[in-house]
């Protein structure tokens, strides 16, 4: 309103105001109430979600005779007694599982990394005979359950003489058998503007060195969800370690956690949710660096 | 935006068939690009997919060579009491989770689109179970929150306690042929987070103009839902269903650590893919395990048909 008022107008909207602010202040209320209900609700389900793993972090600090008899977060005893036991309950300490996950989930990065983004580059920049066709097979590639093909997988692996050895973890990686990654990064090259390449070619670049130079550090953030993703799945993952190591010496986290819980049975839960924890600590530091990528990895590919 | 469209994508259009010399160029650059994920596929994909096919026609125990049994394991398969009770399982567990896990990720994306303060630490608290849901340790988590001294038991006890009205009955639910299934499928429904996050990815691509339009017409909430939200949401709904379907149906270690690799009690959490290993790797019947695995193959093939055959009735694509 930019036209000066005189008081009797001024009085009249006013009072034809009054009523409308009314309102807005009854709406307000109501408004102000459904958002305090939405919190309520919102707060009791993050509690259900979050509680059991706060209280499997709680029970790893008590005495087992509580874990069954203390639901509370906070005990009457604390110990960190379960850690020590826990990490030397096996033939190795727990530290000798770890450092086999981190090397298979080394390898396992390193592997998609180079092998994912050379193939899309292809995909993604590069004209060639089939492309669409090949195309739809990667795409269809990711949808092939590994169990399908896990038992000529195993044959080849034992004449080759590599069972026992993380070579059946890491070598597939290398060669972009995770074609998820792959639809990660076709996605992510094709939205590069294409002039910065052009311009490359121009200037006398190959497709090496476009790679190189243009298109990697402009991919950043999906080499960066590839990493963690890979890093999460390569750490979690049972079923292929289960049936590739089966020496003592070589077994990763997840099959030393089996392992304890088969020889221990239910005697220990505390030292086996210590050594849980301990576990999870890995993938809980990813998911507190890379949460940035992570939201726009699944958001932009539906990657679990 | 994801899998599926590309897919749909891919069956629409025609290919361009014109060849420059530049893309005969192309090709030799793309055969250096492509070699890592050529050997891949033929050595590490497609080859050991058909020799699972072959050896789906023989006896086959690893250690002696594979003698040629025609159509006995596939034969095999229908009488195995075993494996139907597999089935049963898994379709059970697919059916079940799989609906109530999206309709809870669609249902919090929603109360989080309109924002809500902490939507940040909201989204992390809610995902957070599914980058740890298929881990071991969560794994044994669930065996001892549903053991028969677990925490889910102490919590009926005490809610008991409080109230003389309501008193329900504790068990070992897990070790109960009659709920182990069901403690894996809250499992699944706790790892909600990811496809929540897809759906609030995808709500925030709505225009508001439709809301602000629909508003002008006096539309109500619910009617906005069904008329708005719900088709536009409608293929990152499908791109979830297909996701999570074929997921659920390769599920194993949850179950496997749960019964302790028997698939127990009573073959209640006898997953498809915990029998296969039990066949394939327990007893050395690589022959009978890959007749599974094929049958697996088909079975998630046909699902994904199916949908794909039915997203032309519910799904709606904007562009």
């Amino acid at each position: 309103m930019t036209e000066l008022l005189t008081p009797e107008e001024a009085a009249k909207t006013e009072v034809v105001e009054r009523p409308t602010r009314h309102r807005e202040l009854t709406l307000s209320w109501r408004v102000r109430a459904r958002r305090v209900v939405k919190s309520i609700v919102l707060i009791v389900v993050g509690i259900m979600m979050i509680y059991p793993l706060l209280w499997m972090l709680a029970s790893s600090f008590k005495p087992d005779a509580l874990i069954f008899s203390e639901p509370g977060l906070i005990a009457s005893e604390f110990t960190a007694e379960n850690y020590s036991r826990g990490w030397n309950v096996l033939t190795d300490p727990f530290s000798h599982y770890l450092m086999n996950s981190f090397i298979v989930v080394a390898g396992a990065v390193l592997g998609n990394l180079v092998s994912c983004s050379l193939a899309a580059y292809a995909f993604a920049r590069l004209n060639f005979r089939f492309r669409r066709l090949w195309f739809a097979v990667m795409l269809m590639s990711i949808m092939l359950p590994i169990h399908v093909i896990i038992v000529p997988q195993y044959v080849l692996f034992s004449e080759l003489g590599w069972l026992n050895t993380f070579l059946p973890l890491i070598v597939p990686k290398f060669l972009a058998t995770d074609a998820f990654f792959v639809f990660l990064m076709v996605q992510f090259f094709r939205g590069v503007p294409k002039e910065l390449s052009e311009a490359a070619r121009i200037d006398g670049a190959g497709h090496g060195r476009i790679f190189l130079r243009i298109m990697l550090p402009l991919a950043v953030p999906a080499l960066a969800a590839t990493a963690i993703f890979t890093f999460i799945w390569t750490w979690n993952d049972f079923f292929s370690q289960l049936i590739f190591l089966t020496d003592p010496e070589l077994y990763t986290v997840p099959i030393a956690l089996q392992t304890f819980l088969d020889s221990t049975g239910q005697s220990s839960w505390g030292a086996m949710f210590a050594m849980s924890i301990v576990s999870l600590i890995p993938l809980f530091l990813v998911f507190l660096l890379g949460q940035r990528y992570l939201v726009r990895g699944i958001a932009t590919t539906g990657l679990k | 935006m994801a899998v599926t469209s590309e897919l749909s994508k891919l069956s629409k259009t025609g290919r361009s068939a014109t060849k420059s010399p530049s893309e005969r160029a192309d090709g030799k650059a793309a055969a250096v690009f492509l070699l890592p994920w050529f050997v891949g596929l033929g050595l590490i994909v497609v080859g050991p997919l058909l020799a699972s096919l072959y050896l789906s026609f023989t006896n086959y125990d690893l250690f002696s060579d594979p003698v040629f049994a025609g159509l006995e394991n596939y034969q095999r398969l229908f009488q195995d009491s075993r494996l139907i009770q597999s089935l049963a399982v898994t379709f059970t567990y697919v059916f079940v989770s799989v609906p109530l896990q999206l309709a809870a990720a669609l249902g919090l994306a929603m109360v989080l689109d309109k924002g809500v303060r902490g939507l940040a630490l909201y989204r992390s608290v809610f995902y957070l179970p599914s980058l740890l849901g298929a881990s071991v340790a969560i794994a044994i988590l669930w065996r001892q929150l549903f053991g028969t001294n677990g925490l889910i038991n102490q919590m009926i006890e005490w809610f008991n306690g409080i109230q003389p009205l309501i008193q329900i009955g504790t068990q070992g639910w897990v070790s109960h042929p009659d709920y182990a299934l069901g403690t894996l499928i809250i499992l699944n429904v706790w790892t909600f987070g990811s496809p929540m996050v897809i759906f609030l990815a995808g709500l925030r691509q709505v225009p508001e103009m439709y809301y602000e339009a629909a508003s002008l017409d006096g539309a109500s909430k619910f009617r906005k839902f069904r008329s708005i939200t719900f088709p536009m949401l409608t293929p990152i709904i499908f791109f979830n269903l297909v996701l999570q379907i074929i997921n659920a149906f390769q599920t194993f270690t949850q179950a496997f650590i749960v019964s302790g690799g028997t698939g127990g009690p009573s073959d209640s959490t006898l997953f498809y893919t915990l029998y296969l290993y039990q066949e394939g790797f327990g007893n050395f019947n690589m022959g009978y395990a890959s007749a599974m695995a094929w049958l697996l193959l088909i079975i998630i093939g046909a699902m994904t048909a199916i949908n794909f055959f039915a997203s032309k009735y519910w799904v709606f694509y904007d562009d």
